[in-house]
């Protein structure tokens, strides 16, 4: 242990006059409990409505921060719909697209005029598409955790960032959110940018007036699968 | 219940005491229109806050034990100011805290302070005053009263029932004058610019009086209107609900006329 | 303007005259208080939020030594290494090193008040590294050789015409012909500028909003995206955090999270919340190769030894210095450090002491605004006045003051005496001011009939009218 650590930790524990084996020992069993019980605190009611409600909420509210979002009926209308949102927005029909079987299996083939590359970002992409963990309700906020089939610049580096979000993996609150990282990722770990995404990049920095695209994506598309039954979330 | 009249002390404030009495007679009036009874002890001087917020625990404390000796023995101890109510009811116990002598009996009297005007409204339950006031008026929140004691509605609600009255509310009424007791002669250029702000809204609101429960500010306030040459008059708002406006206002002289009412303000 | 907490008084005299800055602060006062409110109308359990972020707050710092062993197991387990540096001088030190060690030309630089506080950038540009601010507003203050002059926002003292005067002084390489009128068309230059700058940097320094100890992750937010871009391209990742930093769980970090955009900027929540942890993973196809945090103490275990604890609680929203009546007279830089506004006039005698920053927690009227916008309700005044004792303690407290503070007291101890006394200023300062029932100037009140007229007393004290009355009537 380092000299540095040490010196430290004989401050803060001085300060919290530690010493006494007694409270010491009592000390850190409150500190392992809250550590693996993870209890949620206060979650608004807004983080809580039926899942029915979950996917209109986290439509509103990600448009509401100058997301789009186009609905789609299934996920194999997702290459029609992004060759739809390059032609409006008046995009080359390049494409950076995250190696995930899921994504690159759907078909492309009948979008051929679309020149697709698998991958990391380059600085020069102008538009990705990746999936998503989860679209938390209550601020209209994607969950992204990257891996071999998610590398994070695709969220930051392009232009336009097109995000493919089932109905079913809408939750209510970012509790939600973590639950879902940790069944897929156990307890304590967590893969090494988990990205919560609220809308394109902004900022207010000159005279605190809003201007979107400041360095990452000045567009963030999102195509929302209509998965679920009447909108009862899985 | 009991239908005998409360006891009250009435907490002058040095600044009442020294630059405007009518204040205290004001309060007087009121209180006994409220069905108190209400006695000066004659050996009350300050609160301490100058000393305590100047970091002088120790004749802080010193005053205080001569506050709680004086005022520990009525029902109630009532003050024409927001800070030094706040003062006795929200800093006596901490600062006391550690003597044995002395935290009860400043846990005991904190319970029983109260600005005044919401001790008439609630504590005893005043829904309206017997007043009459021509013209037009803006309130100021001073700051220890409002944040400290959660004043801001009780000074309305009686005002709006002072006839003649007209109350305009007042944009960033709750924005601190600029007073802040030593702060506006240590630091002057910044009072200044906040005490500027504040006299712009007042004049932009176009009234005729400028109104507020603490001393301190209302002199901060009508100093510098005056040497604005404004005709804005600047009373204590107990004067207003007490009826007893008789007075030249805080700052006017004989000579501005006692009851002159100016509209708008401007000088 | 002088860079000192000792300059306070001169820098504010000189920013209360400033017209452009006075202008530029105008903003704070609609925007940031406006969108606030709006967010906290917006959402019912606020307040209640605010009571957990605060029972958060103060009980990890009654457990830190704790949570912080937890928090470097699992950086660690991941993949991580901690350095732990009690001083300004060893954060210093260790980030050099690795930038050293790695070779590193370029850094680039998410937004961090802690590498303000030990004064990063001097020291890898004396060391022959060069230091690129990423966050717009700091590009902009890097850019002029500035401090940021608050903590979420460090050019709201500039308006639009000196930012476009920088990038045409500083941007010479552009056809100078250029349009630059509006603020997206500067929002657009920096984009094109940063992201080489980003695409080519070595190492990538951000802060930290939190650490977690649950997963040994760091989170930051912001909306341009340049903390993710700073910390996803170059080879190594370091983070700057202080000790104070790290809560228990995500869901800990989650109230602090709904709590923190609201208060700062009024956002429902920041554009990109990100969770750190550790290096790229095997099979990752980006992200750095290596993560370090710099652990910092530099004053925070002895703050949390005493009276000054509750602001560590501070999770650095800005709110506090949005709301105050005194930062929206003199701006950021008056304070002449780092932190400004009451959660500066805090935090800065703790960290560099009472004797170099004694103005600071002196130039506040108490009003409170700062403690009831506060989301983890830190008592700012009450720290403030903490301060002014120790100042007082130490005789630090100028003599004048002492003087007169010790006579009033003197007086006031002694009630009878004092009625004397006060009877007396009365009737003389009643009869000075005259008919006019004002003074416009008065020996040894230069402060306050500078600026002020002094409304003069009524003539008599109210213990003396008080007197008279009950003698009339034989009480």
């Amino acid at each position: 242990m380092s000299a540095g650590r040490d010196a430290i930790m004989g401050g803060l524990r001085r300060a919290l006059k530690r010493g006494a084996e007694a409270t010491d020992a009592a000390a850190r069993q409150t500190v392992d409990r809250r550590l693996d019980a993870a209890a949620r605190g206060l979650v608004p009611a807004r983080g809580q409505i039926p899942p029915a409600a979950q996917v209109d909420l986290f439509e509103a509210m990600a448009v509401e921060q100058a997301a789009t979002v186009t609905r789609i009926a299934s996920l194999e209308a997702v290459p029609a719909a992004l060759a739809d949102y390059l032609k409006a927005a008046n995009l080359a029909p390049k494409l950076r697209l995250a190696p995930s079987p899921e994504l690159q299996n759907l078909p492309w083939d009948s979008q051929p005029m679309i020149e697709i590359e698998t991958g990391p970002a380059q600085g020069s992409d102008q538009v990705s598409l990746t999936g998503a963990v989860a679209g938390v309700a209550e601020t209209g906020t994607l969950l992204l955790a990257s891996g071999p089939e998610a590398p994070t610049t695709l969220n930051f580096l392009p232009d336009n960032h097109v995000v493919v979000l089932k109905a079913s993996q809408v939750v209510g609150a970012y509790e939600d959110g973590w639950d879902r990282l940790r069944e897929i990722y156990g307890r304590g770990s967590l893969p090494r940018a988990v990205n919560l995404i609220t809308g394109p990049s902004r900022t207010a920095d000159i005279e605190q007036t809003i201007q979107l695209g400041a360095h990452g994506p000045r567009r963030l598309h999102i195509l929302l699968v209509e998965d679920t039954e009447s909108g009862n979330g899985a | 219940m009991s239908e005998t009249a409360p006891r009250v002390g009435l907490f002058v404030t040095c600044l009442v005491d020294l630059f405007r009495p009518s204040i205290g007679f004001a309060a007087v009036k009121l209180l006994a229109a409220a069905g108190c009874t209400v006695a000066v002890p004659r050996a009350q001087t300050c609160c301490g806050q100058p000393a305590y917020n100047t970091g002088d625990r120790h004749d802080t404390r010193t005053l205080a034990a001569q506050v709680i000796a004086v005022f520990e023995g009525f029902d109630y101890v009532v003050a024409p100011s927001g800070s030094c109510a706040a003062m006795i009811r929200e800093h006596y116990p901490a600062l006391l805290a550690d003597s044995p002598e002395l935290a009860a009996r400043a846990e005991a009297l904190a319970a029983k302070t109260f600005e005044l005007v919401s001790f008439l409204t609630d504590v005893r339950g005043m829904t309206g005053v017997e007043a009459a006031f021509e013209g037009s008026a803006a309130y100021h929140d001073a700051c220890s009263g409002l944040r400290e004691l959660g004043i801001h509605d009780q000074p309305r609600r009686l005002l709006a029932t002072v006839r003649g009255l007209r109350l305009e509310e007042l944009p960033d009424a709750d924005v601190c004058c600029g007073f802040g007791g030593t702060f506006c002669v240590k630091y002057p250029e910044i009072s200044d610019t906040m005490v500027t702000d504040k006299v712009e809204r007042v004049e932009q609101a176009g009234v005729g009086t400028l109104l507020a429960g603490d001393l301190g500010c209302l002199m901060n306030m009508a100093g510098k209107l005056q040497r604005r040459g404004s005709k804005i008059q600047v009373r204590h708002v107990a004067e207003v609900l007490a009826g007893m406006t008789d007075e030249p206002a805080i700052g006017a002289g004989a000579e501005d006329g006692t009851k002159d009412r100016a509209e708008g303000g401007r000088g | 303007m002088d860079s000192s907490p000792r300059a306070f008084k001169a820098n504010a005299r000189a920013a209360v005259k400033d017209p452009q800055l006075k202008r530029a602060l105008a903003h704070v006062k609609v925007g940031f208080i406006g969108k606030r409110a709006k967010a906290v109308a917006r959402l019912p359990e606020f307040d209640a939020l605010r009571d957990a972020a605060r029972d958060i707050k103060v009980h990890t710092l009654d457990h830190l030594d704790l949570y912080l062993e937890r928090y470097e197991e699992r950086v660690t387990a991941q993949g991580g290494q901690v350095h732990w540096c009690p001083s300004a001088a060893d954060a210093r030190a260790a980030v050099l090193d690795i930038c050293r060690r790695v070779g590193a030309k370029t850094v680039t630089k998410g937004k961090s008040m802690i590498s303000e506080e030990i004064d990063l950038n001097q020291h890898l540009e004396a060391n022959g590294i060069t230091p690129v601010e990423t966050d717009l507003g700091e590009y902009i203050v890097q850019l002029r050789g500035e401090r940021p002059s608050h903590i979420i926002a460090p050019a709201v003292h500039l308006t639009k015409d000196l930012i476009e005067a920088d990038f045409r002084a500083q941007h010479s390489h552009l056809p100078p012909e250029r349009s630059l009128e509006e603020p997206r068309e500067l929002v657009e230059e920096a984009r094109g500028i940063l992201r080489e700058r980003f695409l080519a940097a070595d190492v990538g320094i951000t802060g930290a909003n939190f650490l977690v100890a649950e997963t040994g992750s760091s989170i930051i937010v912001t909306n341009e995206g340049n903390g993710d871009l700073t910390q996803a391209l170059p080879r190594v990742h370091i983070v700057i955090a202080s000790l104070e930093k790290v809560v228990p769980t995500l869901e800990d970090a989650t109230t602090l999270l709904r709590v923190l955009a609201r208060s700062a900027t009024g956002q429902e929540f920041s554009t990109y919340t990100t969770v750190s942890t550790g290096p790229r993973r095997a099979r990752d196809l980006d992200g750095p190769e290596e993560y370090h945090v710099i652990l910092l103490d530099n004053g925070r275990s002895e703050m949390l030894a005493g009276q000054f604890r509750d602001a560590l609680r501070c999770i650095r929203c800005g709110a506090c210095m949005n709301h105050c009546p005194v930062y929206h007279a003199i701006g950021g830089h008056a304070y002449g450090w780092v932190y400004p506004g009451p959660i500066g006039a805090v935090l800065t005698p703790g960290l560099i002491g009472i004797e170099e920053a004694g103005d600071l927690p002196n130039a506040s009227t108490f009003c409170g605004r700062c403690e009831a916008v506060c989301p983890v309700r830190i008592p700012l005044p009450k720290m403030m006045r903490h301060w002014r004792e120790r100042e007082f303690e130490r005789h630090l407290t100028p003599r004048a003051v002492r003087a007169g503070l010790g006579l009033w007291a003197f007086l006031a101890s002694r009630p009878e005496l004092y009625h004397r006394v006060t009877g007396l200023a009365a009737r003389l300062l009643a009869a000075l001011a005259g008919r006019k029932g004002r003074l416009r100037s008065l020996p040894l009140a230069g402060g306050w009939t500078g600026v002020r007229d002094l409304p003069a007393p009524q003539g008599r004290t109210f213990h003396a009218l008080w007197a008279a009355r009950n003698r009339r009537a034989g009480t």
